[in-house]
């Protein structure tokens, strides 16, 4: 019968369709765990690639997840059997807590010429870029930005902004130390305040971009290097970042090597090449944060034009991972009064 | 002998074995991790007993609008039969199932939202401040949005199966519209309103982009929220696995009381003759139904048009050339028609052997049992949160090495087990009336098992079977869950591609894949309604 056919066909067309692998080099492999952004045609990961595998004599495979989040949790998942040499994008706040799981080997390549603001360092994991939390406004609808997290607390309820969920989204888990770092034991009076302006928490930061670029809300949370990507692939002004006088939260991207890694010597160069010149000239213009080092070339005008915090604000990973449970209650108690 | 009831046992010992095993796998799950979160006791806290109360009061009030809506719409449908444009509204009521939750958030905040059409309309008309959706209002203007026409659906097919002579037999009565809807319409109504309203309900609880997005804050929160953050933020499988059996436990007993209180009516006989109706012929009858048509047809339409046309600015062309859009194109068509056939068999299995143990005089409590499992197993799959079923089998198959090459079939089963319920909702009553009308027949021809389902099932059920594929390849288009923790460049759907798009600044992109998605959405549709198809039950008049 046709019909039986028709429902076989369509399944094995599926399963071939799904099949289909691309077939392994006989080279030595290295494999590189990240988040999905990172490996986009346009992110990062292929141009790092290409140019480490210049010099090593390997192939770099990529297995990505959504995002850093998901990474130690697919590291979680997987154990100490994981097939990652090395995991490029865990952010400050996720170290303490992937240092725990006892995957990670220390890294031992030189850091001491990297910059970073707060001044980062660490044994198990080397920063490769790193990002200011800011509040991004639309210059159309917005004339005078909030000139600091107080004023954006206490300012006028109609202008209104969209913020991540800090339950589901690292900005949002961003915002939420941001607020903890200012306000400290007066947060949550602080979160009660500020509540009247938020048009509406979203899980991720793709739902609250969406809605920003969208003419939505004429505020979001994303980050200083944000206005970037629009004037410098966009050639677009309107998007523009708001100087803070308290300070930015910062969000540093880190990598590691795994205690599996079959051949931690190529995964240390991996890292290495990553807190490198040329890869910190890739970054920026790929993954839209700021270089840790020196880049070979230098920067897109446009960065130049981006706000500069004053000051850096960064609490230690082991603080939040004591305490994020206890903000985030806090910071729902606030939210969730009438 | 057990004849009939093999293939439902085989299903239902395949569902229970895939969630039981990931269950298990999660429970019993020790990475040697420091357990980051309290004790046992701590599970349910305040935020949990809150998230509960909430998830209840929306559902409840999405599926009262939703179903409370569709019933107008869904008569008025079956009472024109013939106008211009008709199969394409019948169309469109397929189209939302197929868009992910933030492309219609975003396609509903075109029309509703403070910049949107409504808004702009007001502010035309002299009003300052944009009114706001955010909150409640928004979660329920999304859900009707997503929900109402797919009851409408299901309650058309209800109503088009009206055996013809009930309307003859009313029509020679001359009862009135009251009358009408009393005896012949309410009676069909009322049988498939458990259905619908449970599989409204668990979609509704289940909800999770469109309610924190649309949702104002964190007093708008889901149990599924607290699980997939249980899952993700905390790493805390057990506690994952406590918040889904909460939430399906909860489900469950209101499922049983919606049941109890209304009970499947009879199916009458009937040769099976197409319907004709004779009612709805005065003017004030027409101006009525062309006045809840039109008023759906803008509701629903609208956010849509709103997707379209942020699409076509994005000049969606020099998106279909890229290879990277093709290759997602193939790996979510060959996902989704994979999930949707497995979905269609399973869910044939299952109501065939709940209807043969129904049909059995002497009916043992296991054949109770039986009956009432293979009932509910298809519809309490949609509860287990898909992360916690990816999670689960990640656990399981992680002893034998990468889990990449498993990735595509977990991502089949999730997403042939997410289209269960609707599958079920479409096949079910179809499936239960053509055996009513049937069975003597069979009988008397001494068909039965494969045989039967091949001679006399599948070429009647050709209409209802082509609408669950395509409902349920629809689903699976439009499905990101599963994916995403898989995710790996191997497998990139649409619905993966458009969300990597917008997470890396290109809104352009991803305006324009939601447009091209909702294409492929339209297509399956498409197939899914033909507009030349014989009439549901005609089997050849010569009795």
């Amino acid at each position: 019968m046709t019909f039986n056919r028709f429902f076989l066909s369509l399944v094995s067309a599926g399963v071939l369709a799904l099949a289909a692998n691309p077939a392994a080099a006989e080279d030595k492999q290295l494999t590189v765990y990240t988040y999905e952004s990172f490996t986009s045609e346009w992110g990062p990961g292929p141009k790092l690639a290409e140019l480490f595998e210049k010099s090593c004599a390997c192939k770099v495979n990529y297995v990505s997840v959504a995002d850093g989040v998901e990474l130690l949790t697919r590291l979680k998942l997987e154990g100490p059997s994981s097939k990652a040499d090395v995991v490029v994008g865990l952010d400050t706040n996720l170290v303490a807590e992937a240092k725990a799981t006892g995957f990670f080997a220390p890294h031992g390549v030189d850091t001491s010429a990297l910059t970073v603001p707060g001044g980062f360092k660490d044994d198990s994991f080397v920063p490769y870029d790193y990002g200011h939390f800011a509040v991004v406004y639309d210059t159309q609808a917005i004339k005078t930005p909030p000139k600091s997290l107080k004023e954006l607390v206490e300012g006028d309820s109609k202008e209104k902004i969209v913020i991540e969920d800090p339950r589901t989204s690292t900005p949002g888990l961003g915002l939420l130390l941001w607020m903890k770092a200012v306000y400290g034991d007066q947060a949550g009076a602080a979160w009660a305040k500020l509540k009247d302006r938020i048009l509406t928490v979203t899980p991720g930061w793709s739902e609250a971009y969406g809605l920003f670029t969208k003419g939505e809300v004429p505020m979001v949370l994303s980050y200083t290097t944000s206005p970037a990507y629009h004037m410098v692939a966009e050639n677009s002004d309107r998007y523009q970042a708001a100087d803070f006088a308290e300070g930015h939260y910062i969000q540093i991207e880190v990598a590691g090597l795994t205690k599996s890694s079959h051949d931690p010597d190529l995964a240390k160069s991996f890292l290495a090449m990553l807190a490198g010149p040329q890869a910190q000239a890739i970054l920026p213009t790929t993954n839209w944060m700021m270089p840790v080092a020196k880049p070979a070339e230098p920067l897109p005008a446009a960065f130049d034009r981006l706000v500069t915090p004053s000051k850096t604000l960064l609490i230690p990973s082991e603080e939040v991972a004591a305490n994020r449970r206890a903000w985030i209650e806090e910071w729902l108690a606030a939210m969730s009064r009438q | 002998m057990r004849r009939g009831l093999v293939p439902g046992l085989l299903a239902l010992l395949f569902l229970a074995g895939f969630v039981g095993l990931a269950l298990i796998a999660l429970l019993t799950a020790d990475a040697g991790l420091p357990a980051s979160s309290a004790s046992a006791a701590a599970w349910f806290d305040v935020t949990v007993w809150r998230s509960l109360r909430f998830t209840l009061l929306q559902a409840g009030l999405s599926t009262l609008l939703s179903v409370g809506l569709a019933l107008p719409v869904a008569r008025a449908l079956a009472r024109r039969p013939c106008f211009a444009g008709r199969i394409w509204l019948v169309r469109l009521m397929a189209l939302p199932l197929g868009l992910p939750a933030l492309v219609a958030a975003l396609g509903l905040l075109g029309v509703w939202g403070r910049q949107g059409v409504v808004n702009q309309a007001l502010a035309w008309l002299g009003l300052s401040d944009p009114v706001s959706i955010y909150g409640l209002t928004g979660i329920l203007l999304a859900h009707v949005f997503f929900n109402m026409p797919l009851a409408v659906r299901l309650f058309l097919g209800g109503l088009e199966r009206i055996p013809a002579e009930h309307w003859r037999i009313a029509a020679n009565l001359g009862l009135g519209p009251f009358a009408l809807w009393r005896f012949v319409e309410w009676p069909v109504l009322r049988g498939l309103l458990p259905g619908v309203a449970g599989l409204v309900f668990m979609l509704c609880a289940t909800s999770f982009t469109l309610v924190l997005t649309l949702g104002g804050g964190p007093a708008a929160t889901t149990l599924e929220v607290a699980i997939y953050q249980a899952l993700r933020f905390d790493f805390d499988p057990a506690r994952a696995v406590a918040l889904s059996a909460l939430q399906i436990g909860v489900t469950l007993a209101l499922l049983m009381a919606l049941r109890l209180a209304a009970p499947a009516p009879e199916e009458g006989l009937t040769a099976g003759r197409a319907s004709r109706r004779f009612d709805g012929a005065g003017w004030s009858a027409r101006l009525a139904d062309a006045a809840v048509l039109a008023l759906a047809a803008l509701f629903v339409a609208a956010p849509l048009l709103s997707v379209t046309l942020s699409g076509l600015a994005a000049r969606p062309l020099r998106l279909i050339a890229e290879p990277v859009f093709q290759r997602a194109l193939l790996t979510s068509l060959s996902i989704a028609a994979a999930s949707a056939a497995l979905s269609v068999l399973l869910s044939l299995s299952l109501i065939s052997t709940r209807l043969a143990a129904q049909a059995r005089r002497h009916r043992p409590l296991s054949l109770r049992l039986l009956a009432a499992a293979t009932d509910s197993a298809g519809s309490l799959v949609l509860l287990v949160p898909p992360v916690v079923l990816g999670a689960g089998w990640f656990l399981l198959l992680r002893p034998f090495g990468s889990v990449g090459p498993f990735a595509p079939v977990i991502v089949i089963l999730i997403n042939a087990l997410m289209a269960l319920p609707f599958a079920i909702r479409i096949l079910a009553p179809a499936l239960a009336t053509h055996r009513a009308r049937t069975s003597r027949l069979a009988e008397s021809l001494g068909l039965s098992g494969w045989n039967r389902l091949r001679r006399i099932d599948l070429p009647c059920l050709a209409r209802p079977l082509m609408m669950a594929l395509s409902f349920a390849a629809a689903l699976s288009l439009g499905d990101l869950g599963a994916v995403a923790l898989f995710g790996s460049q191997d497998l990139v759907t649409l619905p993966y591609l458009l969300f990597s798009r917008l997470g890396s600044y290109r809104t352009q992109d991803a305006a324009g894949l939601a447009l091209l998605l909702g294409l492929v959405c339209l297509l399956l549709t498409m197939i899914g309604t033909p507009a030349t198809m014989t009439s549901p039950h005609r089997i050849k008049e010569d009795r």
